[in-house]
């Protein structure tokens, strides 16, 4: 009597149970809208740092690659060959004041006045424009994007279009893109764009399209005296690791804390 | 509980529900994967065209420009610094035509005189002075300047 209830029981237990499973794999197939609130979790929590030359050079702990620029201040003759080749390269509007890289000419004159200029991006070369007795000591400087680690140009992003790729590269998605232009005012090195024709914001990629095919980007394949490098911070054979090492590299605007990864040697004070 | 309480409980799950389905079917599919983007959003960046292509290319079909070019002080500059992107020239050499810049500002662009060049980084003339009744590829082969 008992045995036999026993037994009634666990069929029905059994019945029970397996209708209960297959429902809720049936069920959770429409749960799948609702599994963003498992998944929330906390932003730049992948996050370490290193050190190199004295300085924290922050690094995503689980990337392979972590890319960088480093420029050489001291060998930029200013010719303009990387603004005018990165503008071919990468379908940037030929019109002036649409820029992913460009060359400024710091002059600080003897009488202790600073003249900054940058005609047209320096992409037909630059003229001297203080006469030479004038000059206590002139020098080019070339600028991009920092593809910061803290990037103000991501943070500030209210669709999510801009971000830093698990490489550190700051990138644009082209078709997320609103065009709200916030990130053009947050970028605090002047390094964004509105795009006039596709109206949204643009930015030097680091030729993404260039660096993951094994080549380099555009502006450091074309310089002609090697002012430009690149490379990947986290190999520490790289030639950015390289010309970190030998060199003393600074950052512009360090104050800022937005983890920069593009290193200039020979980086004056008056610089901004 | 009250049962107001109850319907507003209701009301409320019915409205956080809706939220959700619809927020799934706004949010693109790759969005979150790494983080607060698009993952395919790296895949359209790779995508792009390379149009500077790699010199060793160059190289290979202009052999006798290649060997002149690395004895001489021009041997560490791309031959598309000079002659712009090449990514459709090797395709079809004889359709697709460089551009071959003669004109002195050309040269002027890196070698005019400006007291932010370093001398030991690049030799310097006065272009308005230099030869001034010549091209500067008259009496230096660009690919071997040295006089
Ligand atoms: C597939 C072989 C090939 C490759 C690769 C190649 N070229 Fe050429 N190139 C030619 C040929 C053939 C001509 C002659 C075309 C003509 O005059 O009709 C030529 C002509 C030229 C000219 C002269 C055009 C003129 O007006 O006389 C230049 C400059 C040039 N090439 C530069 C380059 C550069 C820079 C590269 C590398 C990006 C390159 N070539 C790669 C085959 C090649
Ligand atoms: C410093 C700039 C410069 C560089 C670098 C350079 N060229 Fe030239 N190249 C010129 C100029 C300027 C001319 C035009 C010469 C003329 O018309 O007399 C020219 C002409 C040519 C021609 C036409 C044939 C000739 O001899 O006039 C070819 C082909 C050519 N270049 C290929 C190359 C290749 C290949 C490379 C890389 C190995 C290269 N060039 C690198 C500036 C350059
Ligand atoms: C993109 C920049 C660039 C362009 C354009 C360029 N050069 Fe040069 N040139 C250089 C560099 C860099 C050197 C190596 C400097 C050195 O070692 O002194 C050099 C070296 C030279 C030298 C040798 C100087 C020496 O005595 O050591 C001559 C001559 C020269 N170039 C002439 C020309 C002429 C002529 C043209 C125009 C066809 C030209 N260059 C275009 C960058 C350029
Ligand atoms: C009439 C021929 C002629 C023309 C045209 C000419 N040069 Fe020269 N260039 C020379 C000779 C010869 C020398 C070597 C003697 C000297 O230093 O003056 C020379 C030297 C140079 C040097 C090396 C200077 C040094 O300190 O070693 C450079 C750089 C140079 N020229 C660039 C140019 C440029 C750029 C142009 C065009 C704007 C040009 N040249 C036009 C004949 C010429």
């Amino acid at each position: 009597m008992k045995t036999e209830k026993d037994k009634n029981n666990s069929r029905r237990e059994f019945l029970i149970a397996s209708t209960a499973i297959t429902g809720g794999i049936v069920l959770s197939t429409f749960l799948n809208p609702f599994k963003s609130i498992a998944e929330a979790k906390s932003a730049d929590s992948t996050k370490d740092t290193i050190k190199l030359n004295d300085k924290n050079v922050s690094l995503a702990k689980d990337a392979e690659k972590w890319w960088g620029f480093g420029f050489d201040i001291e060998k930029c003759i200013g010719c303009g060959t990387c603004a005018k080749a990165c503008k071919e390269e990468n379908n940037v509007p030929k019109e002036p004041f649409f820029f992913r890289t460009w060359i400024e000419q710091y002059t600080e004159k003897n009488d202790g006045t600073l003249k900054v200029q940058s005609p047209n991006g320096g992409i037909d070369g630059q003229t001297q424009a203080v006469p030479s007795e004038d000059i206590f000591k002139s020098y080019f400087v070339p600028k991009t994007c920092n593809h910061c680690s803290k990037s103000p140009c991501v943070q500030v992003c209210p669709v999510g279009a801009t971000f830093v790729s698990p490489d550190g590269v700051v990138l644009v998605d082209e078709k997320y893109c609103i065009g709200c232009g916030y990130c053009v005012q947050a970028c605090p090195y002047g390094c964004r764009y509105i795009h006039p024709e596709k109206e949204i914001a643009d930015k030097c990629t680091l030729c993404y399209h260039r660096i993951n095919k094994g080549l380099q980007p555009t502006c450091v394949e074309v310089c002609p005296t090697g002012a430009r490098t690149h490379g990947n911070l986290r190999d520490k054979k790289s030639d950015l690791v390289k010309f970190l090492k030998e060199h003393n590299c600074h950052v512009l605007k360090p104050h800022l804390n937005t983890g920069s990864k593009l290193f200039y040697n020979g980086l004056s004070e008056e610089v901004r | 509980m009250p049962k107001q309480l109850t319907r507003l409980i209701i009301v409320f799950l019915i409205f956080i529900s809706l939220f959700l389905v619809v927020r799934h079917f706004l949010v693109p599919e790759s969005f979150y994967k790494f983080g607060h983007y698009r993952a395919d959003a790296l895949k359209d960046n790779e995508d792009h065209q390379v149009k500077y292509i790699d010199a060793a290319m160059c190289s290979a079909c202009h052999t006798d420009i290649d060997s002149l070019k690395v004895s001489g002080p021009h041997k560490n500059i791309n031959c598309q610094t000079c002659h712009g992107p090449g990514y459709l020239h090797v395709e079809d050499p004889s359709k697709n035509v460089l551009i071959k810049p003669t004109e002195r500002a050309f040269c002027g662009k890196c070698h005019s005189l400006n007291a932010a060049r370093a001398c030991n980084i690049i030799k310097q003339q006065d272009i308005a002075q230099h030869n001034i009744d010549n091209k500067c590829v008259e009496c230096h082969n660009p690919h071997q300047p040295q006089p």
